[in-house]
C-alpha cells in the first residue's frame, strides 16, 4: 500500500497539480518513516512542527497550490486540532469565499505493536470535524484511486493511512504496476545507503479514482451486514469466510469514505440482511460506528431482525505495547467472527 | 501665506496623502463607533475592533499591493483591522452587515462575529477568533509568492498577546529556514493588553520586536500612535521585504481605546493615548487641514455610516436552511 500510495502522488504531483509534498522527513532522503514519499519530485521535509505543517498547507492552499501534508503519526495530531477545525469550517465560515484543497496524510492506528502514541485511530475525531472529506483504505488499488480522487478535490480531505496495511500487497494491481513486485520495488524504492544519486523509474501510471463517498461491497451475503474500513476490514472478511462454513452468509463493506459515507450501501445492505455489525478499531465511546448504529436504528428500526451491533477498540486511554495488551484492546479476528455468528443467530 | 508655503515644504508625506489617511482614520473610527452602537442598542450580539489602531492599519492597507492570487499581497489579519481594510477600498455598509449578522453580510453570511473579514479578491484569508492561527497559515501563502516571482508578500498581524502562542514561534522559524526564507511581514500591534491581563506581568522581552533577532530577522518597533512614522516605517519594512524575500518583525506600539470588546463593556478608555487627537493636531500645525475641514470630515463620515446602519438593520437574517450552504465548496472551488 505504501508503494501504491506514492505512486498516486507521483501521478498527482506529475498530472494533477500537485506542488507540495511534505511533512517531518517526508523529503529525501528518507522519504517517509513508512517510505510513502520517497522519490517524489516535490517532496520536502518540514520543521518538527505539526502545527506550522498544517498551517502550511492551508496557506499553500489559499494561494492557489495543491499540498499534501503528512502528520507522521495521528498520535501527534492532537495539538493540531484546532487548525483542523478551522480547515474544516474555511469555507462554511467565510459563505463559500475561500475554498481549501489540500490533503492531509497520516497513518491511523493498532498493528504494528506501537505502543502509547503509534497506535491511536483518528476516524471518530475526523469525523467530527465537518467540511472535511475523510477517506481510509483498506486495499493498495482502493488507496491508489483514493489518493488520486482527494487530490482534485476542492476542499480539504483527511486521508488515514492503516498503518498496519501499509507493507501489504494487494490482489488488484495498480494500472500500470509491474505484474513482478521485484521488479516494482527496483524501480521505485530507494536503495539502502547512499541515495543522493537515486532517482525512481515510475512506471506508466494512469488516473484511476475511487470516488469519494462511494463504498463497496466486498463480499457478498444476505444474512448479515458487516460495515468496516481500513484495517478492520480485511480482519472482517477474513472472518466471514471462516464463518461462512458455519452457515453464516455475511455481506462485507467497505465504507472506504467516512465523509461523506456512503448511506444508500448501507442503508441497501442492512434492509436486505435485516441485521448489522459495525467495526472498527478507534475507542468505543463516541465511535463513528456508534453514529452508523444509531442511524440504522433511526431509519431502519423495523426492517431490523437484531440489534445493530457495535465491535470497536476498548475505551481504555492507550493501546499499551504488550501483545496481549493491545490484542485485548483492538479487536481481532475471533471476537470479529463470534460477533458475526451471535448476530445472525439472533431473531425477533 | 509665505510661511504656510514654507510648511508645505517641509511636509513629511505629500499633503494629499496626509488628507487621505485622516480621512480613512476618521472613517474607520466612525465604524468603529458606530459597530459599538450598534451592539449596545442592540442590533449586534457582540462587538471586537480596532479603534486607537486607525494611525497604524490605515497606512498598512494603503501600502498593500491589491489583488487576488500570489502575484499580490495576502493579508492574514486580525480582528482589529478595519482602519487596513477600508484602505484596501472596501465599503463601510459590509462591516454594518456582519456586526447585524445579515444574510447580505459579504464576509460570512452572517456567521461571523464583526471585524472577521474574508474579502478573497483582495487576498485578504478569512478573520478568526482564535489570535494565533494566522501565524501558521502566512508562510504558506509567502511560499506560493516566492515561487510566483514578483514582488508580492504576506502581511500576517496579531497582537502582543497572542504572541505568547507557540504559533508566533512558528512564524518565525518557518520564515527564517537557512535558504528558503519567506517574505512575511510578521506585524505585531502591541496595546499592552490580553483582555485583562497586562503585557508587562507576560513578557519579560524588552521589545517583542526583539524575539526575531534570535531568528536573525530585521526587526524594529515604532510608534503606531503616529500615522506618519507608521507609513514610513511600514514602507521600508515593506520594501524589505518585497526586495529582499525575507521577513520583517515590526512591532507597533498602539492603544485600544474601547477595551478588549464588548465584554469588558466597550467604554472609551480616557487614559489611552488617542492616535486621530494627536494626528489631527499635527495637520493643524502643519496647515493641511483646520479643524472646520476635520470636523466636516468626521460629521461626514458619521452621517453616511448612521444612515446606512438605519437601513443595514432592516435587512433580512439569512434563512434557517442556509446552515447547510457551503459545508463543502463545489468541484472546481466556486
Amino acid at each position: 500500500m505504501a508503494q501504491a500510495i506514492r505512486m498516486a502522488l507521483h501521478y498527482a504531483e506529475e498530472h494533477l497539480g500537485v506542488t507540495d509534498i511534505f511533512g517531518e522527513d517526508v523529503g529525501p532522503p528518507l522519504g517517509g518513516v513508512f517510505t510513502v514519499t520517497q522519490g517524489l519530485s516535490t517532496a520536502w521535509n518540514t520543521p518538527l512542527d505539526e502545527r506550522g505543517i498544517v498551517g502550511m498547507a492551508m496557506g499553500l492552499a489559499f494561494a492557489g497550490q495543491r499540498p499534501v501534508a503528512e502528520i507522521q503519526f495521528c498520535d501527534y495530531a492532537f495539538n493540531t486540532m484546532d487548525l483542523l477545525k478551522l480547515a474544516g469550517q474555511m469555507c462554511w465560515m467565510c459563505n463559500g469565499d475561500w475554498n481549501l484543497p489540500m490533503v492531509l496524510k497520516t497513518p491511523v492506528g493498532a498493528g504494528i505493536r506501537g505502543s502509547i502514541y503509534h497506535s491511536h485511530s483518528f476516524d471518530a475525531v475526523a469525523t467530527h470535524l465537518p467540511g472535511w472529506r475523510v477517506v481510509m483504505p483498506s486495499t493498495p488499488l482502493d488507496a491508489y484511486g483514493l489518493m488520486i480522487s482527494a487530490c482534485q478535490e476542492a476542499n480539504p480531505v483527511m486521508f488515514l493511512e492503516p498503518k498496519a496495511l501499509l507493507r501489504v500487497r494487494g490482489d488488484e494491481p495498480i494500472p500500470g504496476e509491474p505484474a513482478d513486485p521485484r521488479a516494482l520495488s527496483k524501480m521505485i524504492d530507494a536503495p539502502l545507503g547512499d541515495r543522493s544519486g537515486w532517482r525512481p523509474q515510475w512506471p506508466a501510471l494512469s488516473a484511476y479514482a475511487v470516488p469519494i463517498g462511494k463504498g463497496k461491497v466486498v463480499r457478498p451475503g444476505g444474512q448479515l451486514t458487516v460495515v468496516s474500513y481500513g484495517r478492520m476490514l480485511p480482519l472482517c472478511a477474513k472472518a466471514a469466510d471462516d464463518v461462512a462454513a458455519e452457515g453464516v452468509d455475511a455481506e462485507v463493506i467497505d465504507l472506504r469514505t467516512l465523509a461523506p459515507y456512503d448511506w444508500d450501501l448501507v442503508k441497501a445492505s442492512i434492509e436486505k440482511t435485516g441485521r448489522a455489525l459495525f467495526v472498527n478499531e478507534d475507542t468505543e465511546v463516541t465511535n463513528f460506528g456508534e453514529h452508523l448504529v444509531r442511524r440504522a436504528v433511526d431509519e431502519l428500526f423495523y426492517r431490523l431482525l437484531a440489534p445493530p451491533r457495535l465491535l470497536a477498540g476498548k475505551a481504555v486511554p492507550g493501546v499499551g505495547l504488550a501483545d496481549n495488551l493491545e490484542r485485548a484492546s483492538v479487536p481481532q479476528p475471533p471476537e470479529i467472527a463470534a460477533a458475526m455468528r451471535e448476530l445472525a443467530a439472533l431473531a425477533p | 501665506m509665505a510661511q504656510l508655503v514654507r510648511i508645505r515644504d517641509e511636509l513629511p508625506l505629500p499633503r494629499d496623502l496626509l488628507v487621505r489617511l485622516h480621512d480613512l482614520m476618521v472613517q474607520a473610527r466612525a465604524l468603529e463607533e458606530r459597530l459599538i452602537s450598534m451592539y449596545k442598542s442592540g442590533h449586534g450580539y457582540f462587538w471586537i475592533g480596532g479603534p486607537g489602531e486607525e494611525a497604524f492599519s490605515v497606512p498598512l492597507g494603503l501600502l498593500m499591493k491589491k489583488g487576488q492570487g500570489p502575484a499580490y499581497d495576502f493579508l492574514h489579519a486580525h480582528y482589529r483591522q478595519s482602519g487596513t481594510i477600508l484602505a484596501l477600498g472596501e465599503d463601510p455598509v459590509g462591516a454594518l452587515r456582519q456586526m447585524k449578522n445579515t444574510a447580505s453580510d459579504p464576509y460570512s453570511g452572517g456567521r461571523n462575529f464583526g471585524g472577521h473579514y474574508s474579502i478573497r479578491r483582495l487576498n485578504v484569508v478569512p478573520v478568526t477568533s482564535t489570535i494565533e492561527v494566522q501565524y501558521l497559515m502566512a508562510p504558506g501563502t509567502a511560499l506560493a509568492q516566492k515561487r510566483h516571482g514578483g514582488d508580492a508578500i504576506t502581511i500576517v498581524t496579531g497582537g502582543d498577546a497572542g504572541t505568547a502562542e507557540g504559533d508566533f514561534a512558528s512564524c518565525l522559524l518557518w520564515t527564517t529556514r537557512p535558504g528558503q526564507e519567506l517574505p512575511v511581514l510578521i506585524v505585531v500591534t502591541n496595546n499592552q493588553w490580553g483582555i485583562s491581563t497586562p503585557a508587562a506581568t507576560v513578557h519579560a522581552t524588552r521589545n517583542l520586536s526583539d524575539r526575531g533577532k534570535a531568528f536573525g530577522m530585521r526587526t524594529k518597533t515604532i510608534d503606531g500612535n503616529d500615522p506618519i512614522a507608521s507609513y514610513q516605517e511600514l514602507a521600508e519594512a515593506m520594501a524589505y521585504v518585497r526586495k529582499e524575500r525575507r521577513p520583517f518583525l515590526l512591532e507597533a506600539k498602539v492603544s485600544r481605546l474601547y477595551g478588549h470588546s464588548s465584554a469588558s463593556g466597550a467604554n472609551l478608555v480616557a487614559e489611552e493615548q488617542d492616535c486621530l487627537r494627536g494626528y489631527e493636531a499635527k495637520l493643524e500645525r502643519y496647515g493641511v487641514l483646520d479643524r472646520e475641514q476635520m470636523d466636516a470630515v468626521r460629521v461626514r463620515h458619521a452621517e453616511a455610516l448612521a444612515q446606512a446602519a438605519r437601513a443595514v438593520i432592516e435587512e433580512p437574517q439569512p434563512s434557517p436552511d442556509s446552515i447547510w450552504d457551503h459545508v463543502f465548496a463545489p468541484k472546481d472551488g466556486g
